[in-house]
């Protein structure tokens, strides 16, 4: 039993050094520095900039976010502070079959959905063209995708303010939402900032869905209703037929040790905080 | 009336409107996914395997990626099970309340939980070369399995950090070795080892970046371990890419299948919770 622990937790490590040695050869003949920040991206001519899909994960990700975060921070308020529990058994079920949902699922609904939206009834209001696929659809996609996470990070977090802050509160003359905003928000706000590090990164690495509705052209995106092509779209794109030219599989390589060690600090920064925060509640 | 109350007033209306946002995304998506797919959706295509002609349009349904879905999901979630419970046992009878390593472990669990699948895809990728072993169901069975591991523990030891540890007292004082108190522990956390493997069992069906390069994709249902394994999402995603619109409308048949099987997992999930954990000694 304590060799099964210890394995399953060394996956970690095992597959951060797997990663970094696979992509080892791309730092031979380039530096990190062109590697990151360079947009040109010329496989066939051993050029790997990868700044084109840096920045379409960046734009749709903090899209994703701008999206969820008020959505799910006034639910997550609602549910713990004001609603009844009939409410809650509704609700609850809701947010359990959008967290279960494949995310190829929420690649169909975009493109069946959001999509024509884009293209046929937003975007003319402000752009010439658009075709759809945009990084508009990849972040609402994403957004909704993350909603589930953040609004049950967020319960958690509200739940464990003991009831004497809110009584405390509520005797000074506070109305609810006041309660809510001075003392809720405030005292849970490091956990807050933990919660949407966590839904980054969960946006981050997000396939499927953001391949299937983001167009994927290797640009840096110039605004919202310009198409875009993720890292993780990147990898699941090209994987198959990249093992006869030099480096490619390298570069790809290189690709997802970005996320993987993107998503790893992420995740032990805010699991820390949050870890921290349940401590001193408790 | 003062500006408080007005706020209050202003801030449930927002409340109540994110909640409903919500119920419409979790409406919108079902809803799409249902109306689309029942149209497409016959007796054919979920007995049947891809005809000759079924790529342009001809007949043929989609019970390759249903059962290849069913073996990878079946047989990862019972190597998941075999693994995780002793993990979970270990972390919690074995160690003590606030053991490093146990700290230690379910961080890396949390984190395990967050690296997305596309990572453990090209990771498993990797390793599978370096074994010589082509995309096969076996591939795909052993990423899945370590992609569901980290949920495997992690929500089952959620209940399990609950279990009062008088029972094991109770268990030890007639004799018990630690050991044997696993029959105890496991009655005891029944309920969240079946609400862990729905859970599991609901990534497992969904995730296409994972058994993309790993499983791989055939028209054929496998009958080794070593052939390579259609899949559900997959069969939506590859589909849904079609120029043709015959196969578009079968993958949004693909689709509602697999949007009902993780529906009914994530009710069932729900319904397992609230009726077999009455039976606890709390």
């Amino acid at each position: 039993m304590f060799f099964l622990t210890i394995a399953t937790l060394l996956l970690v490590f095992v597959m951060g050094i797997g990663l970094y040695l696979k992509s080892a050869p791309i730092f031979e003949e380039h530096s990190l520095r062109e590697l990151l920040f360079s947009s040109n991206w010329k496989p066939l001519r051993n050029e790997f900039g990868f700044l084109p899909f840096l920045m379409g994960t960046l734009w749709v990700t903090g899209l994703a976010i701008l999206i969820a975060l008020p959505i799910s921070l006034l639910t997550a308020v609602y549910l713990t502070e004001y609603a009844r529990p009939v409410v809650r058994k509704y609700v609850f079920p809701a947010l359990d079959i959008l967290a279960g949902l494949p995310s190829v699922i929420y690649g169909v609904w975009g493109t069946l959905l959001i999509v024509p939206v884009i293209s046929e009834w937003l975007a003319p209001r402000f752009v010439e063209f658009s075709a759809g696929y945009t990084v508009l659809a990849g972040g609402i996609v994403l957004g909704v995708m993350i909603l589930p996470l953040l609004v049950s990070l967020f319960i958690e977090l509200f739940t464990s303010v003991p009831d004497e802050l809110r009584d405390a509160s509520t005797s000074l003359g506070a109305t609810k939402w006041q309660t809510s905003k001075f003392v809720l928000l405030r005292k849970t706000f490091p956990g807050i900032l933990a919660a949407v590090v966590l839904a980054i990164s969960r946006a981050f690495g997000e396939t499927i869905a953001v391949l299937m509705v983001c167009g994927n052209l290797p640009q840096v995106p110039g605004s919202v209703f310009d198409a875009c092509y993720p890292l993780p779209a990147l990898i699941a794109n090209n994987y198959g037929e990249m093992l006869s030219l030099p480096n490619y599989e390298a570069a790809l390589m290189f690709a997802a040790l970005i996320l993987f060690t993107v998503v790893l600090l992420f995740n032990l920064i805010s699991r820390i905080v949050l870890y921290r925060i349940e401590k001193t509640f408790r | 009336m003062k500006a408080k109350f007005v706020e209050e007033k202003v801030f449930k209306v927002f409340m109540i409107a994110a909640m409903l946002m919500v119920f419409a995304f979790v409406i919108s998506i079902i809803w799409k996914i249902v109306e689309k797919g029942w149209g497409a959706m016959s007796w054919d295509m979920i007995t049947k395997l891809p005809g000759g002609g079924f790529y342009i349009g001809k007949e043929g349904g989609f019970l390759n990626a249903i059962v290849g879905s069913l073996y990878i999901v079946g047989a990862s979630t019972l190597l998941g099970l075999m693994i995780s419970i002793p993990v979970v046992f270990y972390l919690n009878v074995y160690l003590k309340r606030n053991s490093k390593l146990g700290y230690v472990a379910r961080l890396a669990y949390d984190v395990l939980f967050g690296i997305p699948s596309i990572v453990y895809g090209a990771f498993g990728f990797t390793i599978m070369i370096y074994f010589g072993l082509r995309t096969s169901l076996l591939g795909g069975i052993i990423v899945v399995t370590l992609l569901i591991i980290p949920i495997f523990i992690r929500s089952m030891d959620e209940v399990a950090r609950q279990f009062p540890r008088d029972i094991l007292e109770a268990a030890y004082s007639l004799g018990a070795t630690r050991l044997e108190t696993i029959k105890v522990v496991l009655r005891q956390i029944a309920p969240g080892i079946a609400t862990a493997t729905l859970l599991s069992i609901g990534r497992a069906i969904g995730d296409a970046a994972g058994v993309m390069f790993t499983a791989g994709y055939t028209d054929s249902i496998p009958t080794s371990l070593s052939q390579p394994a259609a899949t559900l999402p997959l069969a939506v995603f590859f589909q849904m890419s079609s120029p043709v619109r015959e196969v578009q409308e079968r993958a949004y048949a693909a689709a509602l299948v697999l949007t009902l099987i993780v529906l009914v997992l994530s009710l069932g999930g729900r319904f397992i919770t609230n009726r077999f954990s009455k039976n606890k000694i709390k």
